[in-house]
């Protein structure tokens, strides 16, 4: 009861509003900003995509849920990004990343976003490493039951307080970027990465390779599926960008850095990375989601 | 014994969809359904009966291969495919091969029946237990497979590749020998067309993805059979061909290192590398048995040398047992003992400086400042004593025994009671500043970071609490937490009596992940390297993943490991109630050396300039040179 009495009391006697007073919307160029205290630190997100130059389809999935609050010590911000990449014939590549999409928010959002809003939290939640698997092999499962023939990329992440987690199936990629240095923090679940990593194959081979699209770990490819997880600290000062290959696989990495520093804000910035990736050719669907953290 | 030829994952939910024969069909007027055994895939076994022998229930199994390429040449291949195994294995004769007894086509289904085989698969073995498979029955089983192998690879007119090699694929039956089943080969790749994908077998060499078949395939698959047999790690869990990134002795420090690189030569990336021909593999798998001793005495267990790179500098015998943690501070040793002393010893030489008496067991780390070292006692107080000679400063009394470790923070004491309150002392002159209540006992030591206090209590709840002693926030474990918290890069770590080691974010107390143990822990967990370890109960001290609470290593100790690890530049410190000081290789959790001690260790040991300092329930503090 504490906790509600320090949200609602203060406000009880502000909320009252004098007799006879007109209300009308207010004109931002009359209001004097110093009224206005501006939230420090926020957190900025932009996202786009494209369904590219050469396809007639777009099979890419984004999903974006942010959550910010003011004045509640207790709730801290959240947020829930999502990129899937279908592929599968006959449609099954865009039904499997939008069924495993909203699988994975559906699971991540009862299990912990409304647990965050909860007066009375479960005792025994599900440590968010454990949900993120469980949703993911949720997607999985839903995918082999309702769309054989279809298979997904999905990378995740769930950003709660000061910590990520991230989900990871197949070839999108989350990448962060701080300081002028581009990182790749999920792994390519892709037989020519794999290569790649071995060094049996060069970067400028694999670039073109005949099976650079060949993954050898996706969403809907059978009943077990292995899922990376991790958590990472917030980044802080840097931007964390979730892509689909259809970015990534056309801009360079130096390009996307340079892209997204020089941009006035996220959605500008992810619409001259689409806008990038289809003055290359657009081969394929284009999605990108970028969220600036603030500083400390 | 379970009865089954082979463990496919079953696919819950679509089994009814995959139109599978009910137990009671009877196929031919011949094969009765028992049950089903497995299905996946393109193919369903069952457990069948034959009528053939009425008087003897001579069972068999029967695999049905189901079709559902709807393309008339993609069907026609299926089936070939399938006629193909069965005329190969009709060919084929070795004790480790299952007979076949017949093959029919029936209601556009293809059969084929075969040997029915009493036992179980490795998969399944290896799900049944926790234990690592022995070095000897590993190798046993393997020569028997470099035998079935040789077979193949010298059929005649053409070589049989077997392509399929994997834990699944092997069955051990009632008598103890490897049979091979499931010669469903010949599969066939779909080309790399966008968006068309490949499973991995995990277990499957490079060059198959690339469509060849060679004698070396099969070795490769083997040797990634043993691996995973010798570590326990999947590798359909894992990147393909990434091998060599779990070395096998780092995971399961009781394989021989001969036995070792026989499996990394199998698993050469470049298929020249490996052995010429499994004759070559079967060679040298007898030969590292025999320098290991197994093919000698199959019983003898590797004998551990116990290195002497560890040289005792001095030891000190007080009065009781030691059971907290030393604190070195300006050169002198400060360590509580059960003989209700707090003891100064000088922490070269091992000379008795002086003592101070309280009126209780120490079972607590003592905490040093400047000049003056704060002690918490049995006795309910905290003692604050002068550094250089042991004279009292001031005491602060509490309600009850004082089981915390002092925590010294910008000028004030934080400690934990037993009588459910953290407290909160003014380091000059002993004043409470503040106290905070738990649910009850507190006897961890409390993390002060940030204007934040976290503790754990012994009802199993975590508190963090800020400044004013207002709770933040609060975490339910099923047991008492009594192992003291560390914080790393903003997630919380502790153990608990729950056998279960908590990441909690540490801004809202949500648990990023858990790791489970065999049993309850008190240990505090240490971090290096991107790495937690942690001793527990079941006598354990393990190696875990901080990133994502996967298992590294684990190293036993022969009795519960309640103390705290320590790390100190890539060793890692940690007693046993075995009464043994153990060091380990940080990276690998092999053992360094052991020093043994006459009674249990419980505490935590300390270094101070190469120096390592611990008690001993048998009275002495010991100080050794690393």
């Amino acid at each position: 009861m504490d906790l509600f009495k320090r949200i609602f009391g203060k406000k009880a006697g502000a909320a009252a509003s004098p007799d006879g007073v007109k209300t009308a919307p207010l004109d931002p160029t009359t209001v004097s900003r110093a009224t206005v205290k501006p939230l420090q630190g926020r957190i900025l997100m932009g996202m786009a995509q494209s369904v590219g130059i050469e396809r007639t389809h777009n099979e890419d999935s984004l999903f974006v849920l942010q959550g910010n609050a003011a004045g509640l010590e207790t709730l801290p911000d959240f947020g829930l990004y999502i990129v899937a990449d279908g592929m599968g014939g006959h449609r099954s590549g865009e039904v499997a990343s939008s069924v495993s999409v909203r699988s994975v928010a559906r699971r991540l959002c009862e299990d912990s976003i409304l647990q965050l809003l909860a007066i009375d939290p479960l005792a025994d939640a599900v440590p968010l490493q454990d949900l993120m698997r469980i949703a993911l092999e949720e997607a999985n499962q839903a995918v082999v039951d309702r769309v054989p023939g279809g298979g997904t990329t999905l990378t995740a992440v769930l950003h709660l307080g000061h910590q990520i987690t991230v989900g990871h199936v197949g070839d999108s990629r989350a990448y962060v970027l701080k300081d002028g240095e581009v990182r790749t923090i999920t792994r390519d679940h892709s037989l020519v990465k794999r290569l790649e990593e071995l060094g049996q194959l060069r970067p400028e081979e694999a670039e073109v390779h005949p099976q650079r699209n060949v993954l050898y770990r996706a969403i809907g490819q059978g009943a077990n599926l292995e899922v990376d997880v991790f958590s990472l600290p917030m980044p802080r000062d840097a931007f964390l960008l979730l892509c689909s290959d259809g970015l990534w696989g056309v801009v360079p990495d130096q390009e996307i850095r340079r892209i997204v520093t020089t941009s006035e804000n996220p959605q500008a910035a992810c619409e001259r990375l689409i806008d990038s990736a289809n003055a290359a050719g657009g081969p394929d669907n284009i999605s990108a989601v970028l969220i600036f953290f603030p500083p400390e | 014994m379970r009865r089954t030829t082979r463990a496919l994952p079953n696919k819950t939910g679509e089994t009814d969809q995959l139109g599978l024969l009910q137990p009671g069909v009877t196929l031919q007027d011949r094969y009765l359904v028992l049950g089903v055994l497995g299905s996946g895939g393109m193919s369903s076994v069952y457990k069948g009966r034959d009528l053939h022998f009425p008087n003897v229930t001579k069972l068999v199994a029967v695999k049905e291969m189901i079709n559902m390429a709807a393309d008339p040449t993609m069907y026609e291949m299926v089936v070939r495919n399938f006629e193909r195994e069965a005329d190969l294995l009709a060919t084929l004769s070795h004790p480790a091969i299952p007979r076949i007894y017949d093959y029919f086509t029936h209601d556009s289904s293809s059969y084929l029946v075969m040997e029915f085989i009493e036992g179980r698969d490795l998969e399944r073995l290896l799900h049944e237990t926790d234990e690592f498979l022995s070095e000897e029955k590993a190798i046993t089983w393997a020569v028997e497979l470099c035998d079935v192998l040789t077979y193949l690879h010298g059929h005649q007119p053409q070589p049989v590749i077997f392509r399929d090699m994997k834990p699944s694929n092997v069955m051990i039956d009632q008598h103890g020998h490897i049979r091979l089943i499931d010669f469903g080969i010949a599969r066939v790749f779909q080309p790399g067309q966008k968006g068309t994908m490949i499973g991995t077998e995990g277990y499957s060499p490079p060059e198959q993805y690339r469509g060849e078949a060679s004698p070396a395939g099969d070795i490769y698959a083997l040797g990634a059979t043993l691996h995973h047999l010798l570590t326990r790690r999947d590798p359909r869990a894992e990147p393909p061909f990434s091998f060599s990134e779990r070395p096998i002795r780092q995971i399961n420090p009781h394989v021989s290192p001969e036995l070792e690189s026989v499996v990394n030569a199998a698993l050469a990336y470049d298929p020249k590398e490996r052995f010429d021909s499994v004759e070559s593999f079967k060679g040298a798998l007898l030969s590292a048995a025999k320098q290991t001793g197994i093919l000698v005495s199959p019983q003898k267990s590797t004998a551990l040398k116990l290195p002497s790179d560890v040289q005792e500098l001095w030891s000190f015998e007080c009065e009781d047992e030691i059971r907290g943690t030393p604190t070195v501070h300006q050169g002198i040793l400060y360590v509580g003992c059960y003989d209700n002393n707090l003891y100064a010893l000088d922490a070269k030489r091992g000379t008795f400086l002086w003592k101070y008496p309280t009126e209780g067991g120490i079972p607590t780390r003592p905490a040093a400042h400047e000049d003056i070292v704060y002690v918490a006692s049995e006795d309910h107080r905290l003692h604050a004593v002068s550094a250089d000679q042991g004279k009292l400063v001031w005491t602060y009394l509490a309600e009850g025994p004082i089981r915390s470790s002092p925590t010294l923070h910008e000028g004030y004491v934080f400690f934990g009671c037993d009588d459910a309150h953290l407290h909160v002392v003014n380091m000059m002159n002993g004043r409470r500043a503040w106290r905070a209540e738990a649910a009850g006992p507190i006897r961890s030591t409390p993390l002060v970071l940030d204007e934040r206090v976290y503790y754990g209590c012994e009802t199993g709840d975590f508190y963090c609490v800020d400044f004013r002693g207002e709770i933040k926030w609060r975490f339910r474990a099923k047991r008492a937490i009594s192992s003291s918290p560390i914080m790393v890069e903003g997630i919380l770590y502790f153990g608990s009596m729950d056998w279960t080691l908590y990441a909690l974010e540490a801004e809202g107390g949500w648990q990023i992940w858990r790791f489970r143990m065999g049993r309850p822990t008190i240990s505090s967990p240490a971090y290096a390297e991107g790495k937690l370890f942690t001793g527990c109960a079941d006598g354990n001290i393990y190696a875990i993943d901080a990133r994502n609470n996967r298992e590294l290593w684990r190293f036993q100790t022969e009795h519960q490991v309640t103390g705290s690890p320590l790390v100190h530049e890539d060793s890692l410190f940690c007693g046993s109630v075995d009464g043994s000081m153990y060091c380990l290789d940080l990276r690998s959790g092999r053992k360094r050396w052991t020093y043994r001690t006459g009674g249990p260790i419980t505490g935590t040991p300390t270094i101070a300039e190469g120096t390592i300092y611990f008690g001993s329930t048998d009275h002495h503090v010991y100080a050794l040179l690393t």
